[in-house]
């Protein structure tokens, strides 16, 4: 009788037990994003702070996610309030430039914050290597799915978001992700039709 | 009575500009108020804004709808909302925008199905077999007590 009700009694709290076990090892803070593997979102967004070097672009220039098909894209979304942003700055910036040459594409979105107060961040930070844009009213970051900054966007050569990291990223982190992205599908997009191998025309 | 009706100049004319006022005021109110088509859409927007925003959740703050948080990227998630439906988007396809971008975690209430169901399915279970050991415990308390000192 007594073995029976303690079995019993087990049957049911265990289950219990083990759910609240496992929900203690997650974060709540940490959600799974349904962005990568899904076709990066469009955006067509102005340059306020140029960068420098072959990548620089005129402030005020216009930066569409469409014109960059076939290439490696790495968007990063900051503030100058930001204070994790400080931390991956010099990282970013670094490895920007090390991977041009190689046709990486690198760009910052500034994310809730007055393009004057970015282009001041980056002043005192000691510059920036590629350019940055601004997100009026955070559509480009919901279309993203952001949900702070910073977060680091990954886009392959088939447009699609291949990774997205949150928090300040690490260069090994950067470099790791970018060699695969570069060397994967360079002369023709994976996963897609043949048809679409059009695409290296953009590419001068 | 009589004087009343020997009207001086002033009253006439103090009576003549308040029936005139009379006439015209229920025209006032009626042009300040009558809601042109574009106002009753813009009530009815906020008004579906306010429905679909309360079921997404805020994902800068635990817990909390887009609809009840303050924060700039709920605001600004909520504006997102608003251009949609005014776009003409059905409130279905707007919590779809945000799930294909957030995840269903953007759902406050997850959806009845698959995994999720057991959210809705277990409570109910529990209850049932909670129902079910206090029916037996009872039924055991009452007819036990004479086979009780025996066996225990």
């Amino acid at each position: 009788m007594n073995w029976k009700r303690a079995a019993s009694a087990a049957l049911v709290s265990l289950p219990i037990i083990v759910l609240l076990a496992y929900s203690l090892t997650l974060d709540p803070k940490e959600i799974p994003s349904p962005l990568p593997g899904r076709s990066a979102p469009a955006f067509s967004l102005a340059v306020f702070a140029q960068g420098e070097g072959a990548t620089r672009r005129a402030v005020g220039d216009t930066v569409r996610l469409a014109d960059h098909q076939g290439e490696v894209v790495v968007l990063n979304f900051w503030a100058s309030w930001c204070l994790a942003c400080r931390d991956e700055h010099a990282i970013l910036s670094d490895v920007a430039e090390a991977y041009a040459p190689r046709g990486a594409k690198f760009y910052g979105v500034l994310y809730n914050d007055a393009p004057a107060n970015g282009v001041r961040w980056i002043r005192e930070m000691g510059g920036q290597s590629y350019p940055s844009v601004n997100d009026p009213r955070t559509r480009t970051a919901i279309d993203f799915g952001l949900y702070g900054v910073p977060e680091t966007f990954f886009i392959g050569r088939d447009g699609r978001v291949a990774y997205k990291h949150v928090g300040p990223v690490s260069a090994a982190v950067l470099t790791q992700k970018l060699d695969s992205l570069l060397a994967a599908g360079a002369p023709a997009p994976r996963g897609d039709s043949a048809s679409k191998v059009t695409v290296p025309a953009n590419r001068s | 009575m009589m004087h009343r009706w020997k009207v001086p100049l002033r009253s006439a004319r103090l009576r003549a500009a308040l029936c005139l006022a009379m006439l015209l005021l229920p025209l006032l109110p009626v042009t300040a108020q009558q809601p042109t088509s574009a106002q009753m859409s813009e009530s009815e927007l906020e008004r579906r804004t306010r429905e679909v925003a309360a079921q997404l959740r805020c994902p800068v703050c635990q817990g909390n709808s887009i609809q009840d948080s303050p924060s700039e990227l709920a605001q600004e998630m909520k504006g997102v909302v608003r251009d949609q439906l005014a776009a003409g988007r059905t409130p279905n396809e707007v919590k779809q925008y945000f799930i294909d971008k957030y995840g269903e975690w953007v759902l406050l209430e997850p959806t009845a199905s698959g995994f999720n169901l057991l959210v809705y399915v277990l409570p109910v279970l529990m209850l049932l077999g909670g129902a079910f050991v206090i029916v037996r415990a009872v039924r055991k308390w009452t007819t036990a007590p004479p086979a009780a000192d025996g066996t225990t």
